[in-house]
């Protein structure tokens, strides 16, 4: 056995500040294009005036649009862009897997069928918000269940038993989620918009729905960024280091999910962001999750803005879904990416 | 190592994908059926010719009868006593016509008019063999999923497509259709008839106004509405009514999903809510979302609350529709 070392590396201040910046222009373009036809002097003012109180003489119309509808958008998609890829980040830290994204333990099928069973219930006069908490408690479900499953095998010592409990759970909750769909035609084009993600917004109420997972997880998974490079090299030699690598990697499994269920729950399957920002940043930053977990909130943050506003203004005043344009735009660049410097990764 | 063989790693990847990709897919090939519940392929128009009746000798006046559909040609025999209809429009056309006594079953769909025989038949999915063991002498449906027709005609049962209506002069060609295979053909010119009047006299009355109204037709609360070219749309601009999701259409398809910043910012005369069944949408649900009470029809009361079923099918409940957009448009003063 060859000595493994650790990768050193500290969040240099330049990489953070180059970070904010480009999350600070994509916030900033978010903020200023979409479909509706409102200066950038008019949402500066719309900001302050809902801020301060004063009136700044913009039209309630305008303001309305702005201030309930664009600026709530870009949030929820600087929240949810963060989340999904520091929870991809760290699934991939964890399972030591380059194609790990936040849905490997079948969050995405317990959150489609928890949405589904709501969507169905609402048509028999359920209410149609309740697919928000039951996406979530399906996302958890799911991954509870394939963890569970997981540690009955080996308690958690191989991360193939999870991977592989994780494949199972999924298919089981598709099957019976494709089941329920058929049986229910009727409500068959809502459950497919929900599949197809959209960062939708009712005003700011699903924005401080998120930012408390946010907070809670991402803050939590930063803490354990340091853990995170120690698991890579291993778990013997984490022993060694004084990790407990299977309670320290279930802790995070579960901060992850946490994070993804949050965000899966209020904006449907948006794909590619959790597999591919972290791999991004690690093509630019290299292989220290103490880098890579920050600058994935920052990046993944910023480029879920950018994809959102690219979906409500390529064909506007239609929309596109959000998923198509993460990963249309996104693929071509990450390969771009790869051929440059792709050896670089693990 | 506890390490996955990378074999192994790509395997369980590319499971998990092709699941997540064939639900995608499914929900998919049907969901365009359901977003758009008066779609149909443009070019079957041009095949849906009506042919009049041909009488012969046969027991019944007016059989056989053949007309074209877009599957083909279909020829009833003898006057059908046993026919199956797994669309919704077909059960409330075939009931309107007087040949209600005729159906011994309908799709779970057809929940109008209320004493039709509903039975676990879905109009989605059933199998040739499902429906053929309710052995009925003419099938109605508006969607073929595969191989239903060609599976009922098979064992001799003459089936009719009548897929989403693309024009009211479609459905009126439906209506008539029906009348003569059914041997209805008065009940079927009086329903047509009717709404001919009906539309005349709506028309006629309509106030002339320098622009036309606007209108945002909700068809579901992810804002996916319908163009002045769609069917309904039609009904609205026989109204004097203009949809606001016209130019969000550029591929033709007519059933775009809108942004919500660009309805606030059209500001649309009314709102039409056909997704009061499907997703509990009401007006006073409307005026709760954010940013939406400055909208001028929130405003002024016009946000209709329509069926849902009603506002999606192009059977005989079109002049309820009407009726509906109609008062809506009278209460609007002209200046």
């Amino acid at each position: 056995m060859t000595t493994p070392r650790l990768p050193l590396a500290r969040l240099k201040p330049s990489w953070l500040a180059g970070g904010l910046l480009v999350l600070g222009v994509s916030v900033i373009v978010g903020a200023a294009i979409g479909p509706a036809d409102v200066s950038m002097g008019s949402v500066v003012a719309t900001v302050f005036e809902r801020l301060l109180g004063a009136d700044r003489g913009v039209s309630d119309r305008l303001a309305g649009i702005v201030w309930e509808i664009r600026l709530p958008r870009v949030a929820l998609g600087l929240l949810v862009g963060g989340m999904l890829s520091v929870a991809g980040g760290a699934y991939q830290g964890v399972f030591r897997n380059p194609l790990a994204d936040p849905y490997l333990l079948g969050a995405a099928a317990g959150a489609g069928l928890g949405a589904t069973v709501a969507i169905v219930l609402s048509a028999n006069g359920g209410n149609p918000a309740w697919a928000t908490p039951a996406a979530f408690v399906g996302a958890l479900a799911a991954v509870g269940l394939a963890t569970a499953i997981g540690s009955a095998i080996d308690g958690n010592r191989s991360t193939a038993t999870l991977l592989l409990a994780g494949v199972a759970v999924a298919s089981f909750l598709t099957a019976i989620q494709t089941f329920i769909l058929q049986r229910r035609v009727d409500t068959v084009q809502q459950v497919y918009s929900w599949i197809l993600g959209r960062v939708a917004t009712t005003g700011w109420d699903e924005v401080w729905q998120v930012t408390p997972y946010a907070v809670v997880c991402v803050g939590m998974l930063f803490w354990y960024r340091r853990a995170l490079d120690v698991l890579a090299v291993g778990d013997d030699v984490a022993e060694t280091l004084g990790v407990n690598a299977r309670r320290t990697r279930l802790v995070i499994v579960v901060l992850a999910s946490l994070a993804t269920a949050a965000a899966v729950s209020v904006s449907g399957l948006i794909g590619f962001v959790g597999l591919v920002v972290p791999h991004m940043i690690r093509l630019l930053s290299g292989p220290s999750y103490r880098v890579i977990l920050p600058l994935a909130f920052l990046g993944g943050g910023a480029f879920l803005v950018l994809a959102d506003t690219v979906a409500r203004q390529a064909f506007a005043p239609a929309e596109i879904p959000i998923g198509v344009v993460t990963a249309f735009v996104g693929a071509p660049f990450f390969m771009w990416m790869l051929l440059r410097g792709g050896r670089s990764l693990p | 190592m506890p390490n996955i063989p990378s074999k192994l790693r790509s395997a369980s990847w590319s499971i998990a994908v092709v699941l997540i990709c064939a639900a995608c897919g499914a929900s998919g090939t049907a969901g365009t059926t359901t977003v758009a519940p008066t779609t149909a392929p443009p070019t079957t128009i041009a095949t849906t010719t009506t042919e009049a009746p041909t009488t012969t000798a046969g027991s019944v006046p007016g059989f056989p009868v053949t007309v074209e559909t877009v599957a083909g040609a279909v020829t009833v025999p003898a006057s059908p006593q046993a026919i199956v209809s797994l669309s919704p429009t077909s059960t409330e056309v075939l009931f309107a016509i007087g040949a209600g006594g005729q159906v011994v079953a309908v799709d779970d769909q057809s929940n109008y008019p209320a004493d039709a025989p509903v039975t676990a038949l879905t109009g989605f999915s059933s199998s040739a063999e499902a429906v053929a063991a309710f052995d009925p002498d003419l099938v109605f449906i508006s969607f073929d999923p595969g191989d239903l027709v060609s599976g009922l005609e098979a064992v001799g049962i003459p089936t009719v497509v009548h897929p989403a209506a693309v024009s009211l002069e479609d459905a009126y060609r439906q209506i008539e259709q029906a009348g003569a295979l059914t041997g209805n053909v008065d009940g079927a010119s009086a329903i047509i008839e009717g709404i001919e009047a009906q539309v005349d006299e709506l028309v006629a009355g309509l106030a002339d106004r320098v622009e036309p109204l606007t209108y945002f037709h909700e068809l579901d609360n992810t804002f996916y509405s319908l163009t002045s070219s769609t069917f309904v749309g039609e009904l609205y601009g026989l109204l004097g009514l203009a949809s606001i999701a016209d130019p969000a259409d550029t591929d033709g398809f007519g059933y775009p999903q809108l942004s919500e910043e660009y309805i606030l910012e059209q500001d649309p005369d009314f709102i039409f809510l056909a997704d009061t069944k499907c997703c509990g949408q009401n007006a006073g649900a409307v005026a709760a979302r954010p940013g939406w009470d400055q909208l001028s029809a929130v405003q002024q009361g016009r946000v209709i609350e329509l069926d849902d079923d009603i506002a999606s099918r192009w059977g005989p409940r079109i002049s309820e529709f009407l009726s509906q957009v109609a008062s809506a448009v009278d209460s609007v003063p002209v200046g």
